[in-house]
């Protein structure tokens, strides 16, 4: 009855009112793509305009340098273990906090969002200060030829504490959702644990999961801070295409670092119009459930 | 009832019996039905599932208290009972998807209270589907036969038996997603069916569906039983469901087993209060108000010690007759409220002194019309009642005329 009478008044407004003034809303959209153009486009462009100044040769040449070819490859190698050891664990992670109860199980939930809140800097302090070649840890495992910071490893490590949370936060909810009846038919059906996971709880998280790795490896390819804490930022040796661009435009080649940015937000506009896909997707099929 | 329903199962049913005979008869039974009668006694004998001493506790909520029950196989039996009865602890602790804090399960003479979920061969049908959403309805209904290692080609001729029972022969290639609910729920039991589960258990499964669709799939879902066969124990909270549908009935209430039986066994003579006001509607009167006839001796006779002050009778409301004028009964003095006609029913209600509500229903007579008008002062003589004795919690059943009668032959005068 209530609703009825509200949805009487709502009607009773007047349409104009509630859509505005066109003059009010030309404004509106004429500020918002100003906003947009003068914080993104412009900027975008100028950094093209700047890395196709001489034309497309240099572009080419510059990437083919080998400083620029292995700062990449370090990047993408990085991206690839830290991506896939984090997604796996990412979704134990998120398994374990939905349809587990356990001591501190609210803590780690919230401890897991951390790398959020944490600057990249301060993390990349907490691996150098506990792999350090002169902390206890660090010392141990370099007596053992094995070094963590100011090397790979500890590059992989920074890059892995930063994007801890992208694929967990993405699925808790998924799997809150989701419930546990599907895993309950699976097994009444004679499917155990391990069969039920990859037959009906992957396949109903899939886009979650895809959106996660996305976020993930956006975020792995675009990680500084903590990387450049750990790594030292040896050139040629530990140096993430990242670390390049900063050295280069600090130092005197500044066209590497145009070429290496340009390809750098080239990737992230791919990857960003594949998250898109990847969120209708999700709602969609979220959609079809209800 | 039961036996007859064993043999007459297959003729019965025309549309049902002209489609190939499911494998399942075959997996279940290597003998040939032939001479019905013979087989199926023995069939009734087995016991499926056997509950003992079941018990479980949420925190300090018991949900389910030290329940025992016995599904005969081939038997479709309901467990009905109010929401927080325990009911769906009860059927998810048989499935293994529950342990319970003490009690054995059995499962067609094997003790499954240790046994994992997978391992126990139960058909599990949820309320809410739980069709796998990114699977065909092919590839859901083989999903279980697929778990088996069954080969390929006989998954496909079981699947398509399956669907030929549910009635989807077309659908084999949709999603969940492209079907009604009550075509959803079809599905799901023909995933739970195809690997040839000992017992089926189904939770409410008709309770997500709208009313229609609700009645046509329960009316199926019999016809389905009659032909399959497989011993099925259901949860409902709706007691006509139950009724319509189930050989046996398990009510529950906090937690226990109220009474067992076939449903109008449970109707017409209820062993508890719970069970008479849960099965149907029911009257709750103050006993000592019955006022006593001119024929026989009057309700302190009619059990074998004189009932309470406080005992209550409660009597159905088809249970009652209306009289305009006294008839020799016990009766209760009665004013007429309104009276309501519903189709072949006229309801009364009515209020007796002091102000006691009271509802009777009566077959409709469209010639002779209801015969009385609201603000009538009428006379009602019960049929048949049960007297409640709340101190003593005892529950008799009193059939008003063989009372009445009793008292005439031990030299009561009229």
């Amino acid at each position: 009855m209530r609703a009825e009478s509200g949805e009487a008044a709502e009607a009773v407004v007047p349409l104009r009112r509630r859509e505005g003034s066109p003059w009010g809303r030309r404004l509106l959209i004429g500020a918002e793509l100003a906003w947009f153009a003068a914080l993104i486009l412009v900027p975008g462009l100028a950094l093209a305009r700047q890395a196709l100044a001489g034309g497309l040769r240099p572009l080419v040449e510059a990437l083919a340098e080998p400083a620029v070819q292995r700062s990449f490859a370090m990047s993408l190698g990085i991206t690839l273990v830290a991506t896939a050891v984090n997604t796996v664990f990412g979704v134990a992670m998120a398994l374990v906090l939905v349809r587990q109860r356990f001591f501190g199980r609210t803590l780690v939930d919230g401890v897991v969002d951390m790398p959020f809140a944490v600057s990249p800097i301060v993390a990349g302090l907490m691996l150098i200060v506990l792999y350090g070649p002169d902390s206890a840890v660090g010392g141990w495992l370099e007596a053992r030829g094995f070094q963590v910071a100011y090397a790979l490893p500890g590059m992989v490590l920074a890059t892995m504490f930063v994007t801890v949370p992208f694929v967990v936060r993405e699925l808790v909810p998924i799997l809150r959702e989701l419930g546990e009846e599907y895993e309950q038919a699976a097994h009444t059906l004679g499917a155990g644990r391990w069969r039920t996971f990859w037959s009906v709880t992957l396949p109903s998280i899939r886009w979650g999961v895809a959106y996660g790795v996305t976020l993930t490896v956006a975020r792995c390819l675009g990680e500084f801070g903590a990387v450049l804490v750990v790594s030292g930022n040896v050139m040629g040796r530990t140096q993430t295409a990242t670390l390049y661009i900063a050295e280069g435009i600090e130092s005197f080649h500044p066209e590497g670092a145009y070429a290496a940015s340009l390809v750098l937000a080239a990737t992230s506009f791919v990857l960003l119009v594949g998250m898109d896909l990847l969120r209708a997707r999700l709602e969609r099929s979220e959609e079809v459930e209800s | 009832m039961r036996a007859t329903r064993g043999v007459e199962a297959g003729p019965a049913h025309p549309r049902l019996a002209s489609r190939p005979s499911l494998a399942y008869h075959r997996v279940e039974r290597p003998a040939p039905r032939q001479g019905a009668a013979p087989g199926a006694g023995d069939e009734e004998k087995a016991v499926a599932i056997e509950v003992r001493g079941l018990s479980k506790k949420y925190g300090s909520f018991q949900a389910v208290d030290d329940v025992s029950f016995e599904v005969p196989a081939g038997q479709l039996v309901a467990l009905l009972g109010p929401s927080g009865s325990g009911k769906s602890t009860i059927l998810r602790t048989i499935a293994g998807l529950e342990t319970a804090d003490s009690g054995s399960v059995m499962l067609t003479g094997e003790d499954a209270t240790e046994l994992p979920v997978q391992q126990r061969g139960v058909g599990f049908v949820f309320q809410h589907y739980a069709l796998f959403r990114h699977m065909t309805v092919r590839e859901n209904i083989g999903f279980g036969l697929k778990i088996r290692k069954v080969p390929k080609a006989d998954i496909r001729r079981r699947v398509d038996e399956l669907l030929d029972l549910i009635q989807l022969g077309g659908y084999a290639g949709r999603y969940p997603s492209q079907l009604s609910g009550g075509q959803r729920q079809r599905v799901a039991l023909a995933r739970a069916l195809a690997p040839t589960p000992k017992v089926l258990l189904l939770d409410e499964p008709f309770g997500a569906l709208d009313a229609k669709v609700r009645d046509e799939l329960r009316t199926w879902l019999r016809r389905l039983h009659d032909e399959v066969h497989v011993t099925s124990l259901f949860v409902t909270h709706d007691q006509r469901e139950a009724f319509e549908v189930s050989d046996q009935i398990v009510v529950l209430a906090e937690g226990k087993v109220q009474q067992l039986g076939p449903p109008q066994a449970l109707y017409e003579r209820p062993a508890n209060p719970f069970v008479a006001g849960f099965l149907g509607a029911i009257n709750v009167l103050p006993l000592r108000s019955l006022r006593e006839g001119s024929i026989g001796r009057g309700p302190e006779t009619w059990l074998d010690r004189p009932p309470a002050e406080h005992a209550e009778a409660y009597v159905r409301p088809h249970d009652l007759d209306v009289f305009a004028e006294r008839d020799g009964k016990p009766y209760w003095p009665a004013r007429i409220e309104r009276i309501t006609p519903l189709g072949g029913l006229i309801r009364l209600d009515l209020k007796i002194d002091p102000d006691h509500p009271l509802q009777i229903e009566l077959p409709h007579n469209p010639s002779s019309g209801v015969g009385f008008s609201a603000g009538d002062e009428v006379y009602v003589s019960p049929r048949h009642l049960n007297v409640y004795d709340r101190a003593q919690g005892s529950f008799q059943p009193v059939d008003v005329h063989r009372a009445i009668g009793l008292s005439l032959q031990n030299g009561a005068g009229i």
